[in-house]
């Protein structure tokens, strides 16, 4: 990987992670109204399906994990496992994928 | 530890012996009111073993020859009394970590300042003796982060103390990112552009994981992870506008 | 304990750190298949909420807020290190964040 596409994941992993603290923050928020509320599946459902807000927003809080995930376990691959180079990038890349997946896969569970 | 026991009794000093794969040897040597560990490794070698391999030159915190591992932590040994470190009466001490081991308590330090020369860390002149002397204000926010760092005598220590330059061998160090950062704040310098690249990627100062162990023990109190730092704002902002980027 | 060199406050910062983005990466898949059972409808997801309810799934929850505030805190933590000009003061940044993730541990466990 050239220096200038590490810099580039290293930029990505702080965008990211500046990202996340905001959403967290909300999903934080809305988890702990939802039980306080005591809002039943139904309840959720409803209000999730009702809006686009939601789904873009769970939509773009799964992408940027998946990203920051990734990249912070390819770093701990290659520092504690010695995990280096192509096959170690494709793995993060993979990672990235998998996350992506599960995480859409997620949101559309729930907002379609 | 106890002062009743400072100046007399005995250390039980466990010593490397040997390259890379060497082993602890036991001494027992006198104790002396302020004695200094470089004290007990010079009494070793003068009446025990003159075997002994180990640096040392201005002995007096000045030169940072003297570095070694001591109960696990890289210090100046002519500037560590053994009051301060010897729990029970016990020392271990080994060459600097994170090298390559010539003997006994020497270490290799050639890919040390190896890597201080992939990081740039040499001055790039600009100008002539026929040029007249540059002007630097002292006061300039560019001098003083320059100036506050500038101290460093490549004693090592902050490298031995990284687990970054444990985990990762490619890893150019806290030591050579700090003199990089110093001159990328020099005004007369002109490899500013090669020097951000030189220290930017995996291997350079975007490794840092903020672990601090440098800036603790530094025993000239500077703190190479505040230089980094710069260093990742500064090849950040050359990626963003695509001057002085790395490759 | 740690090494003698890594016995410091720094240090615990970063082990928290990169133990917590472990974790958490090791957790989302988890929770991402969690919410896809809502795919198969409602009452999936009815069954699910009420199976989070049992207590000792409310305790890993509370671990994971736990975590997630560890690694929020120091997270935001690095990010003065790094972009913020140097002072002083940022070294204490490290008791801050343990201490918001406690709080927010504490708070967690209170509301939910």
């Amino acid at each position: 990987m050239s220096r200038r596409a590490e810099v580039a994941l290293w930029a990505a992993q702080r965008l990211t992670a500046a990202l996340l603290a905001a959403f967290v923050l909300v999903h934080l928020a809305t988890i702990v109204y939802a039980v306080r509320a005591g809002l039943s599946a139904a309840a959720i459902l409803a209000r999730v399906h009702s809006s686009l807000a939601w789904p873009a927003f769970y939509a773009l809080f799964a992408l940027a994990a998946a990203i920051h995930g990734a990249i912070g376990l390819r770093t701990v691959a290659a520092e504690w496992l010695s995990w280096r180079g192509r096959g170690a990038d494709a793995a993060a890349v993979g990672v990235a994928i998998a996350l992506a997946v599960a995480g859409l896969r997620a949101v559309v569970a729930v907002a379609a | 530890m106890d002062s009743a026991q400072a100046g007399s009794g005995e250390l039980a000093v466990d010593v490397w012996r040997g390259g890379d794969d060497g082993r602890y040897q036991r001494f027992a040597v006198p104790r002396r009111a302020s004695q200094t560990v470089l004290d007990v490794v010079t009494h070793i070698q003068r009446f025990l073993d003159p075997t002994l391999s180990y640096r040392f030159a201005c002995r007096v915190g000045m030169c940072g020859s003297c570095a070694m591992t001591v109960n696990g932590k890289p210090r100046w040994t002519c500037r560590t009394h053994v009051d301060k470190v010897a729990r029970d009466g016990r020392l271990t001490l080994g060459p600097l970590a994170n090298m390559p081991v010539v003997r006994d308590l020497v270490a290799d330090m050639g890919g040390f300042f190896d890597k201080w020369a992939l990081a740039r860390g040499q001055f790039a002149p600009t100008a002539t003796r026929a040029d007249p002397f540059a002007v630097v204000d002292p006061a300039s926010a560019a001098r003083r982060e320059a100036d506050a760092a500038i101290e460093c005598i490549g004693c090592g220590v902050c490298y031995a103390a990284c687990d970054v330059v444990a985990w990762n061998p490619a890893y150019l160090g806290p030591a050579a990112l700090n003199r990089a950062w110093t001159l990328v704040n020099d005004v007369r310098d002109g490899a500013r552009g090669k020097r951000l690249a030189a220290v930017a990627g995996d291997a350079g100062c975007h490794a840092c994981h903020t672990l601090m162990s440098c800036t603790e023990l530094c025993p000239k109190a500077l703190s190479p992870t505040r230089s980094i730092a710069g260093l990742k704002r500064e090849s950040l902002r050359a990626l963003l506008s695509g001057k002085d980027a790395a490759p | 304990m740690l090494r003698p060199a890594r016995n410091h406050p720094a240090w615990w910062a970063f082990l928290v750190h990169r133990a917590s983005g472990v974790a958490l990466a090791l957790f989302l898949p988890a929770h991402f298949w969690a919410l896809g059972t809502a795919l198969e409808g409602e009452a999936r997801l009815d069954a699910f909420l009420r199976w989070a309810d049992r207590p000792v799934v409310v305790a890993a929850e509370w671990a994971l807020v736990t975590l997630l505030a560890a690694h929020l805190a120091g997270g935001l933590r690095l990010l003065a290190l790094e972009f913020l000009p140097w002072r002083e003061w940022q070294k204490a940044l490290a008791a801050v964040a343990a201490a918001f993730a406690v709080l927010a541990g504490l708070v967690f466990a209170m509301v939910r």
